[in-house]
């Protein structure tokens, strides 16, 4: 291609996006600065993309005296592992079944999923449900509910249409059955498709609040940083018709100073950030395929 | 064209020919569109079939179990909203009340508000999310320079990523007395006195929209961005030797040829439009801007669980349920109407 000469146009642009960038990342880098900034100093405000009076006391409160957010911490990461390997697991199988035409089952199982993704019982039945099931207060309750989506079933399946056939039939010809087909060929072969549905599964595990703030509010144990940071934004709006009010309170007791909020914040998006750069052309892929098929 | 065609007919007919095996199984795969594919042959019996497929059999129905319990009992649960629902008895052991707790929900002033502000930000979120994805979507494809081009769409989905408990936090810090938003308009002499901008209900529903542009636009922006590069580059040619200026070629082959996506992601966002969630309103109201950030969801959650209401907690899950089926046949019937691409 020929070098082509830069408009006026294109000046507007490139001057568009960069403050697309700065309005996107000012406020990321505003609170990385706030974290590591001086909590007093923090008060007298005007802390930008830079901190005044460099400190790691923000972040080391969090881990070395306080207890409780090291515990959340803990259980962020255990149910974003255990949430994130169970939910691959059971989306490949059910995607490999359906995947499977031949399967005499198929049309009925792919109607059984489909249609969840157009009916839902609504807050109230699913809480009774979760309630019956005995989940409250209970490490379950992070991952049998989030277990399966019909839309990344979806796009894992459509993966696997594309998969050559031949590969499957000579393995079956060797008289492997169809799990050791799936184990063996099938999962090797959609590791770029896991990879996506993973990062979605574990940007979602990760993400989630409001499964502890309505089904393990009462085991301490299973609270999680998002709930600890959610409890803090809580607390700050004290007087707030909100049910849980009360509850907050007396568990996060006083509201932490600026530069603490700022470091769990940093803390809750950290991982977030440290992955997503790596994964991030199959994710686009990913959701184009799964758009257009679907 | 009619060489062209006994080519494609001898190369479709060569599998079958050379391997009849190969078309036993999935012969769907080997042709592009898989809706319109043959159903597989049946070789044998459905019992004989099943006796082979023990393994798919046994991978299917933990998760068929899975999904009965999961969604389908809570759909089951839906009895409750005509019951007067007591937890210590069983779901069929309830007394039945016919339509008492939809009259109690169309009586309840707070309802209306609830509504009103669901819609109302709905609308704002649909129409400011769309166009803005659209606009950026449209600059990012104009965009020559690679580089920037890259760097932005990677750090524009970016806050997509983050928690709404994050982004809410964000939220309240740039909009704080102390924080940014305040110090630039008094650095522009725009204002004498820092605004309390959380504690404006007035504000209440453009705090939200602008907080949801902010974290989704980059992410809502991708579907446009391939649907844009599917456009036939001679199209482009063409009115260049026309000599279009490149907002007119915007304006008149870009926008055209995304015109079915962008209708069809219209439809299903306008089916969604009650479907709001709550997050954003739990997380950015307080008891100040309540009346303003009060949203259907949030009812049900504060009146239903909040007070033990079980059974009009429910009533209100099923009129969102019948509002977002309502919205979607009408917005599908228009989209037939105006004859352009629609849902189904």
């Amino acid at each position: 291609m020929k070098k082509k000469k830069w408009t006026p146009f294109d000046i507007i642009l490139t001057f568009f996006m960069l403050i697309v960038i700065v309005v996107t990342l000012y406020p990321f880098l505003n609170i990385l600065a706030i974290s590591f900034n001086d909590a007093v100093d923090t008060a007298r405000g005007g802390i930008h993309i830079w901190p005044r009076e460099f400190t790691l006391a923000n972040y080391q409160e969090i881990f070395g005296s306080n207890d409780r957010l090291l515990q959340a911490f803990t259980m962020s990461i255990l149910r974003t592992v255990v949430g994130t390997i169970a939910g691959i697991i059971a989306s490949t199988m059910l995607a490999y079944v359906l995947s499977r035409r031949d399967f005499v089952f198929n049309g009925l199982v792919g109607f059984i999923l489909v249609l969840t993704m157009f009916i839902s019982g609504g807050l109230i039945p699913e809480y009774l449900l979760i309630r019956k099931l005995g989940l409250i207060n209970e490490f379950g309750v992070y991952i049998w509910p989030m277990l399966l989506s019909a839309f990344n079933v979806i796009i894992i399946r459509s993966f696997m249409d594309n998969l050559p056939p031949a590969l499957e039939e000579s393995a079956k010809m060797d008289g492997a059955n169809d799990f050791v087909i799936f184990l063996r060929i099938i999962i090797p072969l959609c590791l770029p498709v896991i990879a996506t549905i993973a990062l979605f599964l574990a940007v979602m595990q990760w993400n989630s609040w409001f499964d502890t703030y309505l089904y393990a509010r009462g085991n301490e144990v299973l609270t999680t940083l998002q709930f600890e940071l959610m409890k803090i934004i809580d607390n700050a709006n004290i007087s707030s018709g909100d049910i849980n009010n009360q509850n907050a309170q007396v568990i996060a007791g006083q509201t932490s100073p600026q530069s603490i909020k700022m470091a769990i914040t940093i803390i809750a998006t950290a991982p977030i950030l440290a992955v997503y750069p790596f994964l991030q052309k199959y994710f686009v892929t990913g959701l184009t395929i799964g758009a257009v098929k679907s | 064209m009619g060489q062209v065609d006994s080519v494609q007919d001898t190369q479709q007919n060569l599998p079958e020919s050379s391997s009849p095996l190969k078309t036993q199984v999935k012969p769907g795969l080997f042709s592009k569109n898989k809706k319109k594919a043959p159903k597989p042959p049946v070789q044998g019996g459905f019992w004989k079939r099943l006796s082979k497929q023990k393994a798919l059999l046994c991978m299917s129905i933990p998760f068929v179990a899975w999904l009965i319990i999961f969604k389908y009992i809570p759909v089951a649960g839906w009895m409750m909203a005509f019951q007067d629902y007591k937890p210590q008895f069983g779901l069929f052991d309830q007394e039945w009340v016919g339509l008492k707790h939809f009259k109690d929900l169309f009586n309840e002033p707070m309802f209306y508000r609830a509504l009103e502000n669901t819609l109302g930000m709905g609308i704002l979120g649909l129409v400011f999310g769309t166009l803005s994805a659209i606009a950026f979507a449209l600059f990012l494809n104009e965009l020559r320079f690679v580089a920037l081009k890259k760097w932005t769409q990677t750090i524009s989905y970016l806050p997509h990523f983050v928690s709404w408990v994050i982004a809410a936090n964000i939220v309240i810090t740039m909009l704080s007395t102390d924080g940014f938003i305040n110090n630039f308009l008094e650095g522009l002499g725009l204002i004498d006195n820092p605004i309390n901008f959380m504690a404006e209900p007035g504000l209440f529903w453009g705090i939200v929209t602008a907080a949801d542009v902010w974290k989704e636009t980059g992410w809502n922006a991708i579907i446009y961005l391939a649907a844009m590069a599917g456009v036939d580059p001679q199209l482009y040619e063409a009115a260049k030797v026309d000599g279009a200026s490149r907002l007119r070629q915007m304006w008149h082959i870009t926008l055209p040829s995304i015109r079915s996506v962008i209708i069809v992601l219209l439809i299903l966002n306008i089916g969604n439009l009650i479907n709001i969630g709550f997050e954003k309103q739990m997380l950015l109201g307080n008891n100040i801007v309540y009346e303003k950030s009060i949203v259907i969801d949030l009812y049900a959650l504060d009146y239903g669980i909040g007070m033990f209401r079980y059974s009009f907690g429910t009533a209100i899950g099923i009129f969102k349920s019948v509002v977002s089926v309502i919205l979607i046949l009408i917005c599908n019937g228009i989209a037939k109407r105006i004859g352009e691409g629609r849902v189904f």
